[in-house]
């Protein structure tokens, strides 16, 4: 077993929560309640991570970010290492790829809530932040918890993307799934066994804690 | 709600932030087919100096390609001299290294397999003709110095045309040494290095390819420019007589 390994693993899932969640609440509402033009272009940029094949991002994030171009030595010389082959950079990958299921999970719940929800409160006088901190988000939020299972749960299976752009470095960008790879490249079947079903179990329960947790927040359409 | 979140991320935080090579050993990039061998020689090279290294192991074209975009690695053994002049080239190394090894090219065959392996490929010509080859598994060309040599070696021969419908191509040597050697291929042309390890040799046969036919696999190591003492040291332990001995009996021959 690769406690390393296990460990980014699950740091990239926490970390990638933590980046795109205030993201994904703020810009999931935006479009829900919000018309503009170039909506359908905007939406359509959401989603694309979700049928852009990984290695059409590990290509784009390694041209872009890599040693041998003017961005990526602009940044080695402000972070001190390049962006890619650090978990950093497996941070910005992972954050990118997993835009759609956050966004779209809480564009879904506050979509979900009655505009006439929103006139009353606002009838009643509640200023906007309160709108939404007392009325829209406990309504959103089994989506937003949606959202961050979705998210993290997609984090740990992340492959194709992990591999290209971090470089199965022990200790920093080698993640568990990655970790199942390079065991079975080692004849180490054991090993790669082990941690791939530690991997099967975590999504198990993951997806298990998931379920139960929205019957909890919301036993009508449990 | 927020308050169990709150102690999830205290949870996660226990478990310490992945960090930045502080205290970790630095990490050298080698060639797939030295995955026995020089893990082998790291063991020793830790025992004898006290110091260790990290090894990742890969395709050399995969990992030129990575240390060119800037992955941390300190030096890089390679399967061939091409990859790492490549590296030289582009100003990354402190000099253009020396040859460590040779290595060679093994046909195997998996347990039950009907390829019968010789070292004029002859079986594997018989069999082919006959519409047996269903899959061979050789290294992908591009990346792998061991693929480059298995075409040569099966162009030598005059199989490369006929064969190449049914190849498999593995990222690097080891995954094709994977697939040759888990049935998944009637056979594949691997490095002889990954076939000599016991465990696998116990998984089929196999038959050592002459060296005439395909150019020499003559695998270099460089020292990258950010080399750090300890890994200097592993780069002078690589050419000692330790190191040289592990080599020779996993299968390499010696760089004359």
């Amino acid at each position: 077993m690769d406690w390393p390994a296990l460990r980014i693993s699950l740091w990239l899932g926490a970390g990638t929560i933590a980046i795109l969640l205030p993201l994904g609440v703020w810009f999931g509402r935006l479009l829900a309640v919000r018309e503009f033009r170039g909506k359908l272009l905007v939406e359509a940029l959401v989603t694309v991570p979700l049928v852009l094949p990984p290695t059409v991002l590990g290509f784009y994030l390694l041209v872009t970010f890599g040693a041998r171009s003017p961005i990526g030595q602009a940044f080695q010389a402000l972070i001190g290492h390049p962006l890619p082959f650090s978990f950093e950079g497996l941070l910005v990958a992972s954050a990118i790829a997993n835009i759609p299921f956050v966004v779209q999970p809480i564009q879904r719940a506050f979509e979900a809530i009655p505009s006439d929800v929103r006139d009353a409160a606002a009838c009643c006088g509640l200023t906007p932040w309160h709108q939404f901190r007392r009325i829209e988000l406990p309504l959103a939020w089994p989506g937003v918890l949606t959202a961050s299972i979705l998210t993290f749960a997609h984090t740990l299976g992340e492959f194709g993307v992990v591999l290209m752009v971090g470089g199965n470095l022990p200790g920093q960008t080698r993640t568990l799934s990655v970790a199942i790879y390079d065991r079975m490249q080692a004849f180490d079947d054991r090993s790669a066994g082990i941690m791939a079903a530690t991997l099967l179990a975590i999504s198990v329960a993951t997806l298990m804690i998931t379920t139960a947790l929205s019957r909890r927040v919301n036993p009508s359409r449990g | 709600m927020w308050r169990r979140s709150v102690i999830g991320l205290l949870v996660v935080s226990a478990l310490g932030l992945p960090g930045r090579a502080t205290q970790r050993p630095p990490t050298i990039a080698a060639a797939a087919n030295l995955q026995f061998a020089l893990t082998e020689v790291a063991k020793h090279f830790e025992r004898d100096r006290g110091a260790r290294v990290e090894i990742v192991f890969g395709a050399s074209g995969t990992l030129t390609r990575q240390i060119r975009d800037g992955a941390p690695f300190e030096m890089f053994l390679a399967a061939d001299e091409e990859f790492p002049g490549q590296l030289t080239a582009a100003g990354l190394t402190r000099d253009a290294g020396a040859v460590y090894a040779i290595g060679r090219l093994a046909l195997f065959a998996p347990t039950g397999s009907p390829l019968v392996v010789d070292e004029r490929l002859e079986g594997l010509s018989r069999l082919l003709n006959a519409g047996g080859v269903t899959r061979f598994a050789i290294a992908n060309p591009d990346v792998a110095p061991y693929g480059r040599a298995a075409e040569a070696a099966l162009r030598t021969r005059g199989l490369w045309d006929a064969i190449r419908p049914r190849l498999v191509l593995g990222d690097s040597i080891a995954q094709a040494t994977q697939f040759a050697t888990t049935g998944n291929a009637v056979g594949g042309l691997i490095a002889y290095s990954l076939v000599k390890e016991p465990a696998l040799a116990d998984k089929g046969t196999y038959a050592l390819i002459p060296q005439t036919d395909h150019p020499p696999l003559r695998q270099r190591m460089v020292l990258l420019k950010t080399a750090t003492p300890v890994v200097e040291q592993f780069y002078s332990y690589m050419q000692g007589a330790a190191a040289r001995a592990i080599l020779i009996k996993s299968g390499y021959e010696a760089p004359q």
